[in-house]
C-alpha cells in the first residue's frame, strides 16, 4: 500500500488491526476465548496446516484477539508483521530459536534488563547459543565482539535501568557490515518515543507487560519483523532460507517474503516451544495501546518534574535520566526520543546502599515492586532484586550498582509523587 | 506511473475486475509459492489458467496447463508472472499480444521497461507484489497473521460466500 495513505500514530493506536466483527458487528475487539477453530472441510484444514490459506487453527499458533494486538504494534513500529508471546522473555526465546544454531554466537551490550542478561548468560548457554558482551556506550567494543559465528546483535533502545540511550543507527551500521540483523528491545521507549526500525533495526522485541499494556495487569511480549533483512543472501539463516522439513520442504523466506521472520517465529518456534499469550491478556493490552500516546506524554512530563526535583535534593548524589539537560545521554535522547526519554530512571543517595534500602521501605503511595511501566509510580532497589543474580561488576556495568534506586514514574499528580519521595528521603538519612 | 507504491484503490479495482488469470510459472509442487497463490486464488473463485511448458497438457489443482500464453484457448484478463525479472520482458509482450488487461509481476520481480511498454499498450501493471497477499490485505485475512495491511476501516469485513474464515474484497452491498 502507498505510504502516503498511512494514518498517523495516534490513529493507529486506536484502529490498526481492528475491524468490526463480520458476523456480529462488535466494534471493540472481542475476546476469542477459545482454544480451537472449526474447519470448513478436510481440504480447508489441510490448506491451513500447510500454510496455504490464511486462518486460525489453534490458539497456541494464532488467535483473532491476539492478531489485532499484533497488527497494531507492528503498524506502530513501522514493521510488516508481529507475533505476540506470553512474555518479553518468551519473545526473545523465539527470536533466537529462529536465528541461532548450536555453537553460534551473538553480541549483546551490558546495558540490558537484568533478566535478559541472565537469559543470555545461563539459559541460552544450555542451547549452545553463546553471548559476546560489549559496551553500548563504546561502539568499538561491539565491532570487536563480532566474529564469523555472530548471528545477531542485541540492544535496548533506552536501557533498563540505567537511563542509557543507545546509538541505534551507529550499531545498525556495524550489524549491516557484519551481515547480521540488529535486534532492539524497545520496551522502555515504546514506539511513541522511538521507532528503531527508522534507525536501521531489523527486529523489535517488547515486553508488552510494561508501557504498552500500561496498567500493570497483564503479561505479554511481542516480536516485530521490520521486513528489511535478506535472510536468503548468504544462507546463514537456514531456518528461513532452506527447505523446512516439518512443512514438506517449504522455504519460509521464499514463500512469505517480507513477513518471513515473524512467520518463522510463529509456525516453528511458537508451534514447538509454545509460549503463547492468552486472548484475555491480548485484549487487556489492546485496551492499553489505545491510550499509549496520552499516557507516554504524561509519563514523560511527570518524570521530568520528579527527576528535576531529585536532582536538586541535598541527599541525592546523582540522577541518571537522559531527559535532563546536561545528562551524559541527553544528546542521544534528543536524537532518538525527542518527545521524552521515557519514565524509568535511576538515582543514587549520598547515604549509599543503606539509605537506598530505607527509601524503598519508607515510601507510602509509591509501590515497591519488580515491574515498570505502570500507571502507578514504582520503585525498586535493583542490586537486591532484579539484578541480584549478577556480580557487582555486572551490576555496575548494567547501571544497577549497590547504591542505585530505580523509579518508574506513573500518572499520578507529580506533586504527590514528590511528596511521597520527600518523606521517604527525610526519614532515610 | 511510478511502481514503488500502489494505492489501495488501484489494487482493489484490479482484483475486483479480473476474472481469468493466466499464471506463468505455475508449479505442480505443492510447497512452491506459485502453488500456494494458485490454490488461494481458486478458493476466491478466480478462473486460473496455469502456464508451464514442462507441465503442458497435465493438470495443476484441476486446471489444464498450457505451454505458453499464446496457446490459451480463452480470453485472459490478467497475466501473473511467477518468473524472474528478465523473463518478465518477453512475457509482458506476449501478455500485450493476447489482449490481457493487466500484467502482474510477483514479489521480487520487477521490469520497468516492460512495464512502460505494457502501460503504453493500455494495460495496468503491478510489480513486486503477490496477488494472494494483496487480496488478504484488502479483505482483512492478512491481519490474521499479525501482518500489517495498512488499512483502517469501521465497516464490517465481508464474508466470502458461506465459508468459515474466508473474507471477500467485494464492496458491501454489491
Amino acid at each position: 500500500m502507498s505510504s502516503d495513505d498511512t494514518p498517523h500514530f495516534d490513529t493507529l493506536c486506536i484502529h490498526a488491526g481492528a475491524q468490526p466483527d463480520p458476523t456480529t458487528g462488535a466494534r471493540a475487539t472481542p475476546i476469542y476465548q477459545t482454544t480451537s477453530f472449526v474447519f470448513d472441510d478436510v481440504d480447508h484444514a489441510a490448506s491451513l496446516f500447510g500454510l496455504q490459506a490464511f486462518g486460525n487453527i489453534y490458539t497456541r499458533i494464532m488467535n483473532p484477539t491476539q492478531a489485532v494486538l499484533e497488527e497494531r504494534i507492528a503498524a506502530l513500529e513501522g514493521g510488516t508483521a508481529a507475533l505476540a508471546c506470553a512474555s518479553g522473555h518468551g519473545a526473545q526465546l523465539l527470536i533466537f530459536h529462529a536465528l541461532m544454531e548450536p555453537g553460534d554466537e551473538f553480541v549483546a551490550v551490558g546495558q540490558l534488563y537484568g533478566g535478559s542478561i541472565n537469559q543470555f548468560n545461563h539459559s541460552f548457554k544450555k542451547f549452545d547459543w553463546n553471548v559476546n558482551w560489549a559496551d553500548a556506550t563504546d561502539l568499538s567494543t561491539i565491532e570487536k565482539a563480532v566474529t564469523p559465528k555472530t548471528k545477531l546483535i542485541f540492544i535496548e533502545s533506552i536501557a533498563n535501568p540505567g537511563g542509557v540511550v543507545v546509538d541505534i543507527a551507529g550499531i545498525s551500521k556495524i550489524a549491516r557490515a557484519a551481515g547480521v540483523p540488529l535486534v532492539v528491545d524497545n520496551t522502555l521507549a515504546t514506539p511513541y518515543l522511538c521507532r528503531p526500525i527508522e534507525h536501521g533495526a531489523d527486529i523489535i522485541v517488547h515486553s508488552l507487560t510494561k508501557f504498552i499494556g500500561g496498567h500493570g495487569n497483564s503479561m505479554g511480549g511481542v516480536i516485530v519483523d521490520a521486513g528489511t533483512f535478506n535472510w536468503s543472501r548468504e544462507g546463514r539463516y537456514p531456518t528461513l532460507s532452506e527447505p523446512c522439513e516439518s512443512y514438506h520442504g517449504l522455504k519460509l523466506h521464499e514463500t512469505f517474503g517480507p513477513i518471513a521472520f515473524a512467520i518463522a517465529c510463529r509456525v516453528l518456534g511458537m508451534r514447538d516451544l509454545g509460549p503463547c499469550i492468552s486472548p484475555m491478556n491480548a485484549f487487556l493490552i489492546i485496551q492499553g495501546m489505545e491510550t499509549l500516546s496520552l499516557r507516554m506524554k504524561k509519563h514523560c512530563e511527570n518524570t521530568m518534574v520528579v527527576a528535576d526535583w531529585l536532582n536538586e535534593h541535598k541527599d541525592v548524589a546523582w540522577v541518571s535520566y537522559a531527559g535532563l539537560p546536561g545528562d551524559r545521554h541527553n544528546k542521544l535522547a534528543q536524537k532518538y526520543c525527542p518527545q521524552g526519554a521515557g519514565a524509568v530512571f535511576t538515582f543514587g543517595l549520598r547515604g549509599g546502599y543503606e539509605a537506598g534500602v530505607k527509601v524503598v521501605s519508607n515510601v507510602e503511595m509509591i509501590s515497591h515492586l519488580a515491574n515498570i511501566g505502570d500507571v502507578r509510580t514504582l520503585i525498586i532497589h535493583p542490586s537486591s532484586t532484579t539484578h541480584r543474580q549478577l556480580s557487582e561488576h555486572q551490576q555496575i556495568a548494567a547501571g544497577a550498582g549497590p547504591d542505585v534506586l530505580r523509579l518508574s514514574i506513573g500518572l499520578e499528580d507529580p506533586s504527590d509523587i514528590i511528596k511521597d519521595l520527600e518523606q521517604a528521603l527525610a526519614s532515610a538519612v | 506511473m511510478q511502481h514503488d507504491t500502489y494505492s489501495e484503490a488501484y489494487i482493489r479495482k484490479i482484483l475486483q475486475d479480473v476474472k481469468t488469470i493466466a499464471m506463468v510459472g505455475a508449479s505442480a509442487n505443492d510447497v512452491r509459492p506459485s502453488y500456494f497463490a494458485m490454490k488461494y486464488l481458486l478458493t476466491k473463485e478466480y478462473n486460473i489458467v496455469p502456464v508451464n511448458p514442462r507441465e503442458a497438457g497435465r493438470e495443476i489443482l484441476g486446471q489444464k496447463v498450457f505451454s505458453s500464453l499464446s496457446e490459451i484457448d480463452q480470453p485472459v484478463d490478467m497475466v501473473d508472472i511467477f518468473r524472474n525479472s528478465e523473463a518478465a520482458d518477453a512475457l509482458t509482450d506476449e501478455a500485450i499480444a493476447i489482449g490481457a488487461k493487466v500484467v502482474w509481476m510477483q514479489l521480487r520481480v520487477r521490469n520497468d521497461a516492460a512495464a512502460e511498454r505494457a502501460e503504453k499498450a493500455g494495460l495496468k501493471v503491478v510489480m513486486d507484489r503477490c496477488p494472494k497477499m494483496e487480496y488478504g490485505k484488502l479483505s482483512g485475512e492478512w491481519g490474521w497473521l499479525g501482518a500489517v495491511s495498512g488499512r483502517i476501516s469501521s465497516k464490517r469485513a465481508v464474508l466470502f460466500g458461506n465459508r468459515i474464515q474466508s473474507l471477500s474484497i467485494a464492496t458491501r452491498g454489491s
